[in-house]
């Protein structure tokens, strides 16, 4: 697991953990089942309050992310693997959406887009 | 969720000065930062939970103990920093553990010897040749070497360099990890607090301004800045208080969203810093 805190991003440090952990579970860094450090643990390494790594780890278990056993830990919880493709376009179609509006602005059309799209995939396999 | 301090209604009469109605609880398990000026009565409430001065009215639990009653019994489960530490000047660092380890059933000289070395404070040297930073180091380790279930600390962090006051807490934030464990903290570098502190307790002139958790603060807090005319009186009253320049106004908000609604984009809003809350709330609380 990697968590960086930033101390000048306007988000809340609950945010930031909360965001970079989600994005793991979902790329699969943080596989099912995989055990997470405890609130405590978490709050020393990070030299935060327990309130707030708390915090974070009560919505990422409302948002189904992780479960916690009390008295043994917390773990990644099992995905739904449609849910987690569904997250996982989501995540490539908002930054899609930013490249076409971004086009758009710059009056680039769609084929030339196309074009762009098919050379970046290709040139990164 | 058990409580390690409980005070309600605590009063305590000076002359020139009054410590009035204070209640706070610090629950088992976290970390509170005391906060307040020079003078506010941080450190009275510190004596006053160690019966070392006597108080006029209210209540003190410790562990659900009464305070007086239980007076030794609650302090053997206690680690004291005081603000100026005070041994027998002659006595060498040697010295002064062996007359202080016997007192604490619980005492754990392997802790002591390796926060010793971990701090670097030289046993055979007498105690007067020490710098104040050796004093307050020597102190850490004493009220660290017995398994204290709850650590009062006055100004710990006064006169230390930043090195030390971060591995100050990197020792609390290792103590918290036993969740029965908690640590009353009164400072004003409240940068110390920023990072580890869950509660955040403000007391000006004797009296609680808030006690509160710091992610409430952190979150909900800030310092609205803009041109003077967008100050009107309507919007005043909001704020927690206010600091007024030819060039424009900065004041303080407990609560962002509404202040970005009254607002709008005619202002730049930040998150507060504890320090901001402390500055605006002694300066400017009263005049919002």
């Amino acid at each position: 697991m990697k968590v960086i805190i930033s101390n000048s991003s306007p988000d809340p440090i609950y945010e930031q953990i909360n965001r970079q952990i989600k994005a793991q579970i979902i790329s699969g860094d943080l596989a099912e089942g995989e055990a997470l450090p405890s609130i405590r643990k978490l709050a020393q390494e990070l030299l935060i309050s327990v309130i707030t790594t708390k915090r974070a780890y009560d919505e990422l278990e409302r948002e189904g992310f992780i479960n916690t056993v009390s008295g043994k830990g917390t773990y990644v919880a099992v995905q739904n693997q449609e849910l987690l493709k569904e997250k996982k376009m989501k995540i490539v179609e908002e930054k899609l959406a930013e490249a076409v509006s971004e086009a758009k602005m710059m009056g680039i059309g769609l084929d030339h887009l196309e074009d762009m799209l098919k050379l970046l995939f290709k040139e990164d396999q | 969720m058990n409580s390690a301090i409980e005070i309600s209604g605590l009063r305590k009469e000076y002359k020139g000065f009054t410590l009035r109605d204070v209640s706070f609880t610090l629950p088992q398990g976290f970390i509170m930062g005391l906060i307040g000026p020079n003078g506010a009565g941080k450190t009275t409430i510190i004596k006053l939970i160690l019966n070392l001065i006597r108080r006029n009215a209210g209540d003190i639990k410790v562990f659900g103990l009464d305070a007086i009653k239980h007076e030794a019994e609650i302090k053997a489960r206690i680690g004291f920093v005081h603000e100026t530490p005070r041994f027998i000047e002659d006595a060498t660092l040697k010295d002064i553990k062996l007359a202080i380890a016997p007192f604490y059933e619980k005492w754990d000289e392997k802790m002591f010897r390796s926060l010793i070395s971990e701090f670097a404070l030289p046993l055979e040297k007498k105690f007067k040749k020490l710098s104040h930073g050796m004093k307050m180091k020597l102190q850490i380790a004493l009220a660290l070497s017995h398994d204290a279930d709850l650590l009062l600390m006055d100004e710990p962090t006064s006169g230390l360099d930043p090195v030390f006051r971060r591995e100050l807490l990197e020792q609390l934030s290792g103590l918290m990890q036993n969740e029965q464990k908690a640590v009353l903290f009164s400072t004003h570098i409240t940068s110390d607090l920023e990072r580890t502190a869950d509660y955040i307790t403000f007391i000006n002139d004797g009296e609680i301004v808030f006690s509160l958790p710091k992610d409430v603060i952190k979150e909900k807090w800030g310092i609205v800045k803009g041109a003077k005319e967008l100050l009107l009186k309507k919007s005043r009253g909001m704020f927690k208080g206010v600091r007024e320049t030819d060039f424009g106004f900065e004041a303080l908000t407990d609560d962002i969203p509404s202040a970005r609604r009254e607002f709008d984009s005619g202002v730049v809003i930040e998150r507060a810093s504890i320090e901001d809350v402390m500055i605006f709330m002694d300066k400017g609380g009263d005049h919002a």
